[in-house]
């Protein structure tokens, strides 16, 4: 009796959301933006301080009155890390909650799995962080605000044969991310154009805490350089067990390694090592000095790279409502192709007619335990 | 040939800490028939109560009594978490289909992970290294440090603590007693409640010992830290022969081994994948594990 | 326990003996309700889809969710012939769903040229949800081969291990994406497809369960030695079970290759897996009936608690321990929903609502 019962609750409950969710409960007053966002599973960490940026930027907004005289309302939805996830969360934020825009995704895969949604329903969407080349040609409502893999391999590389005057590299790379595949090619490709040599390539999967394999191996090669195209929290552990190795050549790599985690968990290991980033935590630059206050402030703790990219990506968003004076698909779309020279956080943005943002990427060496520039590398 | 020696060395260390959480789950199969998918967690619940307990104990942290007090508390406040989780999920459904035990055990391994997450953020924390500064030495030509040393002792120490409680004492022969037949054991007076809960006290505190050894070694933690663990030391388990306490151990070591050198080969790609292709062979060769009792199905 | 069954045997025996299909009078009858059944069923399905897909008319949200259920519903049952039926403790059916996924995928992206629409577009998906199904079916052979000589736990960890030596290779794979995942194919999947196949699976589980075959399996789940002893092949029926399993994990994984368009083997873990054998046991094992309502609630459970943000998994896992310890044997526990049983219900009600 009571498993009827309870089957029956459930089904009802279950037919009332369906009926329901056609109505999504839309205010006048307000601008629904959707975000799609890894808040639990394996990526968490990146998809909460990818959120926490976003959420700084609406508040932030918001508190100023907000755009074209209404405020902006922020739907979330957590995808679990998961593909498939992603496409129901931004299923969900399109059709129940009718939002204007996505913002989203931070991996690639997850993107690229939503993307064709977003563009199949007209819904203008910007990921602050996915770097993979697919992404943005899923179609022309697809956006991002950060480089492409291939952009920061050529930073690396021309840092590391024109200033450094580097000739044997060795690769570590994570072959379980397709960033760090990617930024791994490229950098391969453009060194060994510039006349580098790559002297031995290893890899290991995302998860692992021990690299003394491949270490070791790396070590016999006698590189001059490592090339560690990872996120910070293996990079860090790579470091630590390099020169537990006895290994003392630099390393090198990408915005991956932007966190205050890594001097952190790394210590002395990272000094003297170098990567390519978007900007500088603790960059002069008024703008970034702003937001890094805020955002320690709102949130205990400094930024990294990712909450960064997030308010960026949802302040480009909010210019381009207010440049398009409306939310209408199309005209939105356009006026977030049109994004000419935005002072961002992580720099100067243009969106380029691949919808991709072309940006100088600046290259940083750590210098006790901070993050110091050293030069800037434009786009070829 | 060196870097074979390093390599191995190296593999060494991983068998010792897969051998100390496949503990965990050898013995609660042994008196439960149940696998505890919860286990890897209480890992990495142990990782972070040394975590907070350095952090509380500030610098004092590095003596020697300080390490032993970040220990004892790890140990003591996991083994209390595994009795709470064998209390509330477990006993419950001790007498239901032994699969129900199993979603439960997901169940409890998916409530830590996101506990954690929610709870630790699911940003990964540097352990500090309270253990004395590393020395490298130099030991027939591979580099070995003081902390990799430390923690092999300690795993060996533990290892054969464990092996004279089981088979020098009372309570490890009656927790024998309980894995070899559970109503029979209770005939005989012994109160299987007890050692269950007692199993899983002391498998769950070995593996806060696995978490802090892992802590200090990779000098990170994170919410999620016990998944892969978890799962390799299960491996590890049911490959030394699920119920096998020296089962465990041998097969904590033998997977530790094979995957450095997998890495080492260079294919580090298919690490994963070679694992479980080893797994598979010796399952196939040897059916129920390297040192696994063959448990001659009575008509 | 051996004991029992033993002396149940001659009874199953004759059981068993007694349920061959008649091939009487009655017997072209039957087929033909069977046929004409099947035939309203797939019109039904047909007429369903247009409305259902129509974004004015049905949420495309809750369309996702049904079609998510569908292809959840596909995954169970066929687990349950294997873990439920057969009592074969497998934990690698991500693995076949990533078979059948890929294969199908590597077929319409390389080979059928994209887009085509009406007639061409079915025969592709036919041909897609075949090609899949054998190439699921091949999998499930290798590893079934090999693997059910273990018994219980051993036989959990190689099919763990078999899954994510799979899941290994399709990463390692170029062609179909790697790291990357597989994105652009074809969008082929559609209601009526899944839901054909959901209810196809169904049906086929429940006339196995009735059928001699079923007998066997659920000899063989009850006591293997003794199942041997009567003279059931019990390697033959193992393995067939197993492949009939994978080849429909491998179906469904086609339907979802070609409905999300994208394909990642991050998704095809054993986490996956255990996501599968959750629905099966949460349902009740051994219950085909079961498996669809463990399919529908583990579906339905993470979309109703959106609303609890950050708290939502680790509702949804208190909410799974919650269920078990509550009901252990399983929604349905061994029990099938049976058509007497719903037709009951309704006559119950309409009894009460006379009175």
């Amino acid at each position: 009796m009571l498993k009827r019962f309870s089957i029956a609750a459930i089904a009802a409950t279950a037919a009332v959301i369906l009926v329901t969710a056609g109505c999504g409960t839309k205010s006048a007053q307000e601008i629904p933006i959707g975000e799609y966002a890894s808040l639990t599973g394996d990526t968490a960490e990146f998809g909460v301080s990818t959120h926490n940026g976003i959420l700084l930027a609406v508040e932030e907004v918001n508190k100023s009155g907000g755009i074209l005289g209404k405020k902006i309302r922020l739907y979330t939805e957590d995808d679990r890390s998961d593909p498939t996830e992603a496409v129901t969360a931004v299923s969900k934020l399109i059709n129940q909650n009718g939002v204007v825009a996505v913002l989203g995704e931070v991996a690639s895969s997850r993107s690229m799995a939503a993307a064709p949604v977003c563009q199949a329903n007209r819904v203008p969407m910007i990921s602050p962080s996915s770097t993979n080349v697919e992404v943005t040609r899923k179609g022309d409502y697809i956006f991002r605000i950060c480089f492409i893999d291939p952009f920061q391999g050529y930073v690396m590389a021309k840092f590391a044969r024109d200033t450094l005057k580097i000739g044997k590299v060795a690769i570590l790379k994570d072959v379980k991310q397709d960033y760090s595949v990617g930024l791994a090619q490229s950098f391969s490709q453009h060194f060994q154009k510039m006349g580098g040599t790559i002297v031995k390539e290893a890899s290991f999967s995302t998860g692992d805490t021990d690299f003394r394999p491949q270490l070791t191996a790396i070590k016999a090669a006698s590189p001059e350089a490592i090339y560690v195209p990872a996120y910070y929290q293996a990079v860090a552990l790579i470091a630590r067990q390099a020169r537990d190795l006895g290994i003392t050549v630099p390393l090198l790599g990408g915005d991956g390694w932007d966190a205050p985690g890594l001097v952190r968990i790394a210590g002395k290991a990272v000094e003297g090592c170098y990567f390519s980033n978007h900007y500088s935590v603790d960059s002069e630059n008024p703008t970034s000095k702003r937001f890094v206050e805020a955002y320690t402030k709102r949130f205990k703790e400094k930024p990294n790279a990712l909450a960064a990219l997030g308010y960026d990506a949802a302040r480009i968003l909010f210019d381009a409502i207010k440049r398009a004076g409306t939310t209408e698909s199309a005209a939105l779309r356009n006026a977030i192709a049109a994004t000419k020279n935005f002072a961002g956080v992580t720099g100067t943005i243009t969106i380029d007619k691949d919808r991709n943002a072309v940006k100088p990427a600046v290259v940083l060496k750590i210098v006790n335990g901070k993050f110091v520039y050293q030069q800037t590398i434009n786009p070829e | 040939m060196q870097e074979l020696t390093q390599q191995l060395f190296n593999g060494l260390i991983w068998g010792g800490v897969y051998a100390l959480i496949a503990l965990g789950y050898t013995m609660v199969y042994g008196v439960l028939r149940l696998i505890n998918f919860a286990h890897g967690d209480v890992y990495m619940v142990g990782a972070y109560l040394a975590f907070f307990t350095i952090a509380a104990l500030g610098s004092s942290a590095s003596s020697i009594a300080g390490v032993a007090t970040v220990f004892l508390t790890a140990m003591a406040g996991c083994a209390v978490l595994g009795l709470t989780i064998e209390r509330v999920a477990y006993r419950p459904v001790r007498n239901a289909p032994r699969l129900t035990a199993l979603i439960t055990a997901i169940g409890v391994s998916l409530f830590l992970e996101n506990g954690g997450q929610l709870l630790f953020g699911p940003n990964p924390r540097a352990f500090p290294q309270i253990l004395t500064a590393r020395h490298v030495l130099s030991l027939a030509g591979v580099s070995v440090s003081s902390l990799q040393i430390a923690i092999i002792a300690t795993v060996v120490i533990l290892l054969l603590l464990l092996e004279l409680l089981v088979h020098k004492t009372k309570v490890g022969m009656a927790m024998r007693a309980v894995s070899y037949n559970r109503s029979v054991a209770s005939l005989m007076g012994i109160n299987t409640d007890h050692i269950i809960a007692f199993t899983f006290a002391l498998g769950s505190a070995l593996a806060a010992v696995a978490g802090i050894l892992v802590g200090l070694y990779t000098g990170t933690i994170e919410p999620l830290m016990g998944l892969l663990p978890g799962l390799k030391a299960f491996i590890a388990a049911v490959l030394g022969g699920i119920g096998s306490i020296p089962g465990a151990m041998l097969g904590g070591f033998v997977l530790g081994m094979a995957e450095v050198l997998v890495v080492a080969v260079g294919y580090s790609t298919y690490r994963d994948a070679i694992a479980f292709a080893l797994l598979v062979l010796i399952l196939l060769l040897r059916p129920t594990g390297l040192l696994g009792t063959g448990t001659v199905e009575k008509v | 326990m051996s004991l029992c069954v033993l002396k149940n045997m001659p009874q199953l025996a004759t059981e068993t003996a007694n349920l061959k299909p008649s091939r009487s009078s009655g017997g072209t009858r039957t087929f033909l309700k069977t046929v004409l059944l099947i035939v309203a069923i797939a019109l039904a399905l047909a007429c369903l889809d247009p409305l259902l897909s129509n974004r004015e008319l049905f949420s495309p949200y809750a369309f996702r969710i049904l079609m998510l259920i569908g292809i959840n519903i596909t995954l169970a049952v066929s687990l349950n012939l294997v873990n439920g039926l057969a009592g074969q403790f497998s934990i690698g059916h991500a693995g076949f769903m990533a078979v059948g996924a890929y294969t199908s995928a590597a077929l319409t992206y390389y080979v059928m040229g994209y887009p085509h629409g009406g007639i061409l577009s079915t025969l592709w998906i036919l041909a897609a949800m075949i090609v899949g199904g054998v190439a699921g079916g091949i999998a499930g052979f290798l590893v079934g081969i090999p693997s059910l000589r273990l018994r219980g736990d051993y036989l959990a960890i190689v099919t763990l291990g078999f899954g994510e030596i799979i899941r290994i290779i399709i990463l390692n794979v170029d062609a179909v994406g790697g790291p990357r995942g597989f994105s652009g194919i074809p969008y082929l999947t559609s209601f009526f497809w899944v839901w054909s196949t959901a209810l196809g699976t169904i049906a086929l589980s429940r006339n196995l369960v009735t059928s001699t075959h079923g007998r066997a399996l659920m000899a063989i789940r009850e006591d293997e030695v003794a199942a041997q002893a009567f003279g059931i092949n019990t390697v033959r029926y193992k393995v067939a079970a197993f492949v009939l399993s994978s080849s429909l994990a491998a179906v469904a994984g086609v339907l979802y290759a070609h409905y999300d368009t994208y394909l990642n083997p991050s998704s095809f873990g054993f986490i996956r897996s255990f996501e599968v054998i959750i629905m099966v046991i949460l349902g009740g094992m051994g219950s085909t009936s079961g498996a669809v309502a463990g399919a529908v609630i583990v579906t339905l459970l993470p979309e109703l608690l959106r609303a609890a943000a950050a708290v939502r998994m680790l509702l949804y896992s208190a909410l799974l321990i919650a269920l078990m310890l509550l009901r252990p044997q399983g929604i349905m526990g061994h029990r099938e929903l049976s058509w007497k049983q719903i037709q009951s219900l309704f006559l119950r009600q309409r009894r009460r609502a006379k009175a």
